[in-house]
Order: C-alpha cells, then structure tokens, then sequence
C-alpha cells in the first residue's frame, strides 16, 4: 500500500489555516456593524448552501432518497427540535426507499 | 464555585455536542470503509480523520486518489472545499473574544460545518469548556467512527452504507430548520442563497469550492443590504 503521508500532510496545513487565521485577526478588536450582522448571518446562508449542493451533486440514483431523508429530518427537528431523532429517521426513511426500489 | 460553573457547562455542551457525535459516527464509518476499498492504509486512514479532520473533503479525496490525481492538485482542491471554514471561524471569532488567547488554536483546529452550527446556534452559551466539549466529543466521534467502518464496516449491507452517508445532510437540515422557525429574515436567507448556489453551481464558471464560498458571500451580504433597507423604510 502507498504512503500518503505528504498528501495527508499538505491537506491538513491548506484545512488548519483557514480555521486559525480568523481567530488571530479578528479577536480583540472593534468590528464594523456590518460586518457583523454579515458574519451573523453565516450560519444559514452556508448551511442552506451545503443542503443544496448535498441534494444537486448526489447521483441520480440516490436523488429521491437524499431529498426524502433531507425533508423529513428537517420537519422532524421543526416540529419537535429534536436533533437526534431527526437524523436518524432521515437515515432510516433513506435507507427504507433505497430497499424498497 | 468556579468547579460548578465549569462542571455545568461541560454539562450543556454534553447535551448540544450528543446528535453531532450520533450523526459522525456512522458518517465517519462510511468515510472508514471506502477509504479501505480505496486500498489506503489503516494508518493514513486514521490520520486523514485525525489530522484533516473535514468530512467532505476526505470523501473529495478518496476519489481523487482513486482516479490518480497528483497530491498537490488534492491539496488545492481541498484548500478550495474548506476556504468555507475560514468564514465559519470569522463568524466565531466575534464571539470567542472574551477566551483566553492561547487556547484560540486548539478551539480552531475542532471547527467544522456542525459544531459551528450548534455554537452559533447556543451564542448564549458560549464559554470556554462548552466550546471545547463539543469539539472534543465531536473529534473523537469522528475519529473513532473512521477506524470502526475500516476495521469492520464491512459487515454492513451497502443499502445502509449509503444511506449513512445522507446522514450528513439530514444532520444539515435538523440543524437549520428550527432557526428558521425563529425569524422570517432566516427563510429568506436560506432561500435566497438556495437559489444563488444553483446559479452559481450550474453557470459552471467557478470550480466547486470557490461556488460554495462565493455563494456563502454574496448571499449573505444581500442579505446585509436588503434587511438595512427594510429598517430605513420602517422608520
């Protein structure tokens, strides 16, 4: 088997940074309004963003399963803020629906 | 006094941290096993959880691999992937000024799509042990989840192989919509950056990575200028 030890290497550096250089620039100091409400807005603006892009690069067969596991997660945890539940019952309609084809 | 307080927030932060360690785990299965089908080491395995630690450029990874791209183009593509992080850690920073400096990198390092969702979600509860308890459980989740499914993920029926890797998305949707029960600002935003990722992703200009960065960008600061408006024009 090969060594991926550079590669591991290199993806952990170009990973690590982008986390920790925010943290060093932007602690202690006053920041302008809006670019607060901007980073406020952060959250859903890229978890949105990760849903869809979840749901359009999925392949066409797993296409309905995503989408079904995706929605009733998400209706679950609305009505009942149960994150738990939610992602398991997303697993598990998923996981019924790609047996039932 | 101090030890309670302390001891309380571990607590809180036990609570948050318990649907990201269910979701990882079996997600970091999935991640365990095909690394194996990919004929990678049990040790390099092990280490792009350990290390990398980003799901979705771990799977990027394993099929870059398996198609023989050259490292640096993997190191590029994942640079790209992640770029998203660094507006995640932006948007921490502003809360985590009041913590103690030197531990800043250890609270960086464990900054992923779904802890920075619990905590921005919980700004309230923001403190030292509550950060680093969820990041810790939500490591050692996900790492220990990467050498389980190496080691025996092969056991599992592949119907549910896949559907464990919807875990990831499902864990997405749970985390986002109870926010938007909250404000109608949230619908909109989530909307709206909905649509602009699909414009972004089909127009095909932009390699993926830089689509999702963009898109967190412009999504956000419309959401910026549009909501200023709205507070002028009510007054």
């Amino acid at each position: 088997m090969k060594s991926h030890l550079s590669l591991i290497m290199g993806m952990t550096l170009v990973t690590y940074l982008p986390r920790l250089i925010p943290q060093n620039i932007l602690t202690n100091r006053e920041i302008n309004k809006d670019i607060k409400q901007f980073l406020s807005y952060i959250p859903y603006t890229s978890l949105s963003i990760l849903i869809i892009r979840g749901i359009i690069t999925t392949s066409d067969k797993m296409m309905i399963p995503t989408i079904l596991g995706i929605g009733i997660a998400g209706i679950i945890s609305y009505i009942k803020g149960n994150l738990v539940l939610s992602v398991l019952s997303g697993i598990f309609l998923s996981f019924l629906i790609i047996n039932t084809k | 006094m101090e030890v309670k307080i302390t001891k309380e927030k571990i607590k809180e932060g036990m609570i948050v941290a318990l649907p990201i360690v269910i979701g990882y785990f079996p997600i970091a299965m999935a991640f365990g096993l095909l690394s194996k089908n990919t004929d990678i080491s049990f040790r390099d395995t092990s280490l792009l959880s350990m290390m990398v630690y980003a799901g979705a450029s771990q799977f990027m990874a394993l099929d870059l691999i398996a198609a023989g791209v050259s490292s640096g183009s993997i190191i590029l593509a994942t640079f790209l992937l992640n770029l998203r992080h660094m507006m995640m850690s932006a948007s921490l920073a502003v809360e985590f000024q009041n913590m103690n400096k030197r531990l800043l990198p250890i609270v960086a390092f464990g900054i992923t799509d779904e802890t920075f969702s619990v905590i921005s979600f919980n700004k309230e509860k923001i403190s030292l042990p509550f950060v680093l308890t969820i990041n810790i459980l939500a490591y050692s989740s996900w790492a220990l989840g990467t050498m389980t499914g190496y080691l025996v993920g092969e056991i599992l029926p592949e119907s549910l192989q896949s559907s464990l890797s919807i875990g990831l998305y499902a864990m997405f949707a749970a985390l986002l919509f109870p926010e938007i029960k909250k404000s109608k600002k949230i619908l909109f935003l989530s909307i709206i950056s909905s649509i602009i990722y699909i414009l972004l992703f089909y127009s095909n200009i932009f390699t993926s990575g830089w689509d999702i960065i963009l898109g967190i960008i412009i999504s956000s600061a419309l959401g910026v200028v549009l909501f200023k408006k709205e507070k002028e024009s009510e007054k």
